[in-house]
């Protein structure tokens, strides 16, 4: 517990100075930060390697096949411009977009070089496919194992069924809590003790994403499909489960921007903090403060 | 420090800590890591356990999925070699291939050198499978051949044979073939006898019905359905069982092998 007395500029202390409590509530359990804080570094070392392994062959197909000669939903290369500049173009669907510097055609040391995605974001920096295999299956053990570590404890202490999983009030709530977070208004008391809805949703739609992030990498391998060929009939083939990977890896890089951006808004010390020591100070309770304001003045 | 200062940049803001993180993993260690001989032992648990749980799951030597006739490419990309183009093999596609021999050697009871014609006359399967390639891309084929399984019955493995190895025409790194295992940049590739006896390991020779074109290896290709698209070697003249692959070229048991891909290419 701590105290906290700087952080109420609610006019003048004409009353007697008065100390406010600050409550404070052990939010995150162990097992759930040190599962965080390996996601948050893994998740990187995932997208780098995955974009990396994505330059080898730079088109997404549905269906089960597609190679250089079968039409592409998607894809990015390289031309050689009429004075010899190399230009990056990327395809989605029937348009064409120039995308120099960043897709397709890039600095890499200097020069100008045909990559699909930039140096800076792939791992290893440069187009290695066998390096970056290496990383990326064995760093989605590493999420897998932390992932069902993360799903079999929130699962037995009932943290998802009892903060993830909303209620029918919560849905009830949805178009409040949308306007509150357009607004950047964040729940005070009694109600940040809790996930909102928003958030319950988020995180909800996190474990989805990253489960079909797992169920279409496995239906990339021969191997499993073999096994398991029902994977293919849920994802409508292997090309295609290769492209919902990317767009599955979309949905979770957006969701860290939003995450990131929420913390620096709702307060990134206290939200910092408890997601290193388990322990969050509840914002005094907003409605209360007015009240209060309204008996004093 | 130049890039990681342009990565701070574009990380800048909101998303920084996050960013800037898989920044300096990157720019300052990720290219020395992948060099290093201790990190890439640790990365290689990570094959291991792929290898491992496979096998574990395909123990029952579930198949590969198998296509409908109009689900067939019609542009099936060839890659790797598409013509092995020298005096020797260009002879054998102008004689159709009538001399090509198929040798079955190393720790075997009775070693075969069979022909293209003794090979068609043995009992032959024919399968409408998905070809994965490594880059991402797949394209589907009908192959007929040989399943491997029965010309490995047909040869007797001696006790403590592990893998089949198998010795192609082709040579990778431009070189005109010089024959000889220890080529430089001779293709080989390499199974284990969990694969080598799977029913759909196939010596083909017939793509979509018609004799393998050159591009596709011909006479003879492996098909090896349950893994990546390296491990199907074209350009087939010998098969040698072995009880080690340390010796045989880089010692990873194939050509990609050698150069940094994960032998069991079943992922």
């Amino acid at each position: 517990m701590s105290t906290d007395v700087s952080v109420e500029p609610m006019g003048p202390a004409v009353e007697k100075p008065r100390h406010t409590r600050r409550e404070v509530i052990y939010r995150h359990t162990f097992l759930v930060r040190v599962n965080h804080w390996i996601n948050a570094l893994v998740i990187f070392l995932m997208i780098g390697s995955g974009l990396n392994i994505f330059g080898a062959h730079p088109r997404l197909y549905w269906g089960e096949k597609g190679d250089a000669s079968d039409p592409a939903i998607a894809s990015i290369g390289a031309r050689m411009g009429p004075h010899g500049a190399l230009h990056g173009v990327t395809h989605i669907g029937a348009k064409t977009f120039d995308t120099t510097g960043v897709l397709g055609a890039s600095m890499s040391h200097g020069h100008m070089v045909g990559l699909a995605w930039p140096s800076w974001i792939i791992l290893p920096g440069f187009q290695d496919l066998a390096d970056a295999r290496h990383w990326h299956f064995f760093f989605a053990w590493v999420l897998i194992f932390n992932g069902v570590a993360y799903l079999a404890w929130s699962l037995a202490i009932r943290h998802v069924q009892r903060d993830l999983w909303p209620t029918w009030k919560d849905i009830g709530l949805l178009p409040r809590s949308v306007w509150e977070h357009v607004r950047n208004k964040h729940p005070t008391g009694e109600e940040a003790k809790r996930y909102n809805v928003l958030q319950k949703l988020a995180y909800l739609g996190l474990i989805a994403l990253v489960l079909g992030m797992v169920g279409t990498g496995l239906t990339m391998s021969p191997g499993i499909d073999a096994f398991a060929p029902w994977l293919l009939d849920l994802f409508g083939g292997r090309q295609s489960a290769r492209t919902l990977h990317f767009v599955f890896a979309s949905g979770i890089v957006l969701f860290i921007v939003v995450h990131v951006a929420e913390v620096f808004l709702a307060g990134p010390i206290n939200e910092t903090r408890s997601i290193v020591t388990g322990n969050y100070h509840v914002p005094p309770d907003r409605t209360a403060k007015v009240q209060q304001a309204k008996e004093r003045g | 420090m130049a890039r990681l200062t342009r990565r701070a940049a574009l990380a800048g803001g909101l998303t920084g800590s996050g960013l800037l993180l898989a920044g300096c993993s990157q720019t300052i260690h990720a290219d020395q890591l992948t060099g290093a001989a201790a990190f890439q032992h640790v990365l290689d648990y990570g094959a291991d356990w792929t290898l491992h749980t496979q096998r574990f799951l395909l123990g029952g030597g579930a198949l590969a999925r198998e296509y409908r006739p109009s689900d067939i490419s019609r542009g099936f990309k060839a890659n790797g070699t598409l013509n092995p183009d020298y005096p020797a093999y260009n002879q054998a596609v102008s004689e159709a291939f009538a001399n090509w021999k198929l040798v079955i050697d190393g720790m075997v009871a009775r070693p075969l050198s069979l022909s293209l014609t003794q090979l068609r006359r043995l009992p032959a399967r024919t399968q409408i499978t998905r070809h994965d390639c490594v880059e991402g891309w797949s394209a589907i084929g009908g192959w007929t051949g040989v399943p491997l399984g029965l010309l490995l019955k047909a040869a007797r493995l001696q006790a403590g044979a592990r893998y089949a190895v198998f010795y192609c025409a082709d040579n990778l790194d431009g070189e005109p073939a010089k024959g000889g295992a220890q080529a430089p940049g001779q293709y080989y590739e390499s199974l284990d006898l969990a694969d080598a006896f799977h029913p759909q390991t196939l010596i083909a020779y017939a793509m979509n019905g018609q004799p393998l074109a050159v591009p596709h290896g011909a006479p003879l290709r492996l098909r090896v359905e349950r893994q990546l698209g390296y491990k199907h070697a074209k350009y087939l003249q010998r098969i040698s069982l072995t009880d080690t692959l340390a010796g045989i070229n880089g010692g990873k048991g194939g050509y990609w092998e050698d150069r940094g891909y994960e032998w069991y290419a079943g992922m």
